[in-house]
């Protein structure tokens, strides 16, 4: 656990021994410039180039990820964020580019000794072990478990009590989130919201330092996606760094503490949710650059013929003087 | 039309040697396929390994043997079992499931067609398409039925011996004793297995590998794992089956017995410790009912000219329209829990 010792939900964050400012208060007052440098970096990638075919799917040059905040990765349908978050765990490998966790290197490694350094990820499609209960798919989040070694397994003795004290973590973390009601009920027979739920509070089993989450509000119903908020932003009260993806705005704007924003494998923008929110490149990448004009144009039967641009680079320029 | 004949016949296959055979390959299957999610549809070649394992390494040197003990020669069924495994699961196991069910199958048919070749009759002593026999003799020479009961083992071993509709040779007893041991043994290893963590990893993998990966789990050492565990007790059905006929013979091997340990695994139902068992003794009991019913039709000239010569593949048809019923009435076996394997289609 990356304890930065008792910053709270809208602290500003605490000074690490080095003399970094972790969490939300480091990023206060930075430049929202696209690859600006963060004071206490948990997460960087560099140069990092995934193609598919013809196809860049994935064109960042540098970005970092303050620890210690919660960060949302935004962007169009197609803007590469899953691909991303796929290079970024090593579940998927980029042609080029290099990124690294708390300074060592993750290029090349396994996606579960990733996991197993602390780095955690959850699905954009919910990948709940559909024919385990709910406490024994918390009960696999558990790392290091001697029982999970072929023959330690066979002798319960040695571990038993291990098991006893993941079930009580379980059990608290099931309380939690509210699902201790279901604890014996299949994975496979919960909604997929609780599905959602569920992959969270197994991810937490593993306590990890950072916790990368695709679209956690994706299929949730509103009433669970108010305790979804809450419970993300306990994450970062708890001192862990969590980075999402996510479509849906209200959620981006109300819990994060930087956004970054990615269109067509790109990072075009970053900066708080307000910066942001204002930023030109941001807008047309979402909605194309004539949005305002296109109902005006639909209405008076006169259609322009324009192209959305493709917006890379300095997020406070204006696309339009140089992209076409 | 015997029916006595044809009750004693089926009831004393029940539970008898070759029943032990299809129960041991359906509880490596098990382990494969129903709790880790492994097409292996190669578990004929394990079984093969298995047989002749034992049989080039206790088989005596004047037909071209090693002519070393049984022991030896189980213990190098096991060894040969186990990098069999290895083989087939580091190129394999990294991809697709549907993958290794195409490699494993591949490397079963493999593994019959060279031990059936001259080439390997000539340099490896399999005895081509005739096999290897006459090994199996320190077993029954061995009899420990026998030596308890105070009796000769030769005699022992002739005699017949009857207990109700139950029928067996002093012989095929000792392989019973001996190959039920090992079938409970094994039932044994996984239970305990099974519900330990271990066990719960194997079941994550099956459900979604990359939810296990993404806990740390590393999936692909967890399927080997699996691969040699359920390959190790394939063989030791391929050992039983050669010890059974004191032969070792390449067509026992052909991939309609993996088949027919997947029936017999899908009727017991997957992933349940006595699916493999009860279901290995009831598939095997209907096949060989059907298989006497036949024989005594046959002998009773009550099939057509036509239908006559094939007569022996009914049984095989009947159970096929048996096993779609079964996947369709009840999927998930006898033993298997009907809303756990629904879960699937949500």
């Amino acid at each position: 656990m990356p304890a930065d010792e008792g910053s709270t939900p809208e602290a500003s964050g605490t000074t690490t021994p080095k003399g970094r400012v972790s969490g939300p208060g480091g990023l206060l007052g930075l430049d929202p410039t696209v690859g600006v440098s963060k004071p206490d970096p948990i997460l960087v990638a560099d140069g990092v180039v995934r193609r598919f075919g013809g196809v860049t799917a994935v064109n960042v040059d540098h970005v970092e990820f303050q620890r210690g905040a919660i960060t949302a990765l935004i962007g169009p349908n197609g803007a590469g964020k899953t691909t991303f978050f796929n290079l970024l765990t090593c579940f998927d490998q980029p042609q080029e580019g290099d990124w690294s966790f708390n300074g060592q290197p993750l290029k090349g490694i396994a996606p579960h000794v990733v996991a197993r350094r602390g780095l955690i990820r959850t699905f954009q499609l919910t990948k709940v072990l559909t024919k385990l209960t709910v406490i024994e798919n918390m009960r696999l989040g558990a790392t290091g478990q001697r029982g999970e070694r072929f023959l330690p397994a066979l002798f319960r003795g040695g571990w038993r009590a291990q098991e006893q004290s993941n079930t009580e973590r379980a059990d608290d973390l099931l309380v939690r989130f509210k699902m201790d009601h279901m604890r014996e009920q299949f994975a496979g027979q919960l909604s997929g919201g609780q599905r959602k739920l569920l992959e969270m509070a197994r991810a937490l089993m593993t306590e990890p330092e950072l916790i990368m989450l695709d679209e956690p509000m994706a299929g949730v119903n509103p009433a669970l996606k108010q305790s979804l908020l809450e419970h993300v932003k306990s994450l970062r009260d708890e001192g862990r760094t969590v980075i999402f993806v996510e479509h849906d705005m209200d959620m981006v704007f109300d819990i994060s503490d930087w956004v970054v924003v990615m269109a067509e494998g790109r990072i075009i923008a970053e900066g708080t949710p307000e910066q942001v929110g204002r930023n030109q490149a941001v807008i047309d990448a979402y909605l194309g650059s004539h949005h305002d004009s296109e109902l005006d144009a639909i209405i008076h039967g006169d259609v322009p013929d324009h192209e959305v641009p493709i917006v890379t680079g300095d997020p406070d320029r204006a696309p339009s003087e140089e992209d076409r | 039309m015997d029916w006595s004949q044809i009750a004693v016949d089926t009831f004393s296959a029940s539970l008898g040697a070759l029943a032990i055979v299809y129960v041991l390959a359906a509880q490596g299957l098990n382990i494969h396929y129903g709790y880790t999610g492994l097409f292996n549809f190669g578990q004929a070649g394990f079984m093969a390994i298995g047989a002749y394992g034992v049989a080039i390494v206790s088989a005596p040197e004047s037909v071209g043997g090693l002519g070393l003990s049984l022991w030896l020669g189980i213990a190098a069924s096991v060894v040969a079992a186990v990098l069999l495994a290895l083989l087939m699961g580091i190129p394999t196991l990294r991809l697709r499931g549907d993958y290794l069910a195409i490699v494993t199958i591949a490397v079963s048919e493999i593994i019959r067609l060279v031990l059936r070749s001259e080439w390997s009759e000539q340099h490896l002593s399999t005895g081509g398409n005739s096999g290897i026999n006459g090994f199996a003799g320190p077993f029954y020479d061995n009899n420990l039925l026998a030596r308890i009961g105070g009796i000769p083992a030769t005699r022992f071993n002739a005699t017949r011996y009857e207990v109700g509709p139950f029928q067996y040779s002093g012989r095929e007893l000792w392989v019973m004793v001996v190959g039920w041991f090992v079938v409970a043994v094994f039932a044994v290893l996984t239970m305990l297995l099974m519900r330990s963590p271990w066990g719960r990893v194997l079941r994550s993998i099956r459900e979604n590998e990359d939810a296990a990966r993404s806990l740390g789990k590393n999936v692909q050492g967890y399927k080997m794992q699996a691969l040699v565990l359920g390959g190790v007790m394939g063989a030791f059905g391929g050992i039983v089956l050669a010890i059974f006929q004191n032969l070792a013979l390449p067509d026992d091997f052909v991939t309609r017995t993996t088949f027919l340990a997947y029936a017999a695994l899908i009727l017991g139902g997957a992933a349940r410790v006595g699916g493999p068992i009860v279901g290995g003794v009831i598939w095997y009991t209907l096949f060989s009912f059907m298989n006497n019913v036949v024989a005594q039709m046959k002998s009773a000239d009550l099939f057509p000219e036509s239908v006559k010569a094939n007569a022996g593949q009914l049984p095989f048809v009947f159970l096929g329209v048996a096993l779609m019923l079964l996947v369709v009435f009840r999927p998930q076996g006898i033993f298997g829990d009907r809303k756990e394997v629904e879960l699937d289609a949500r």
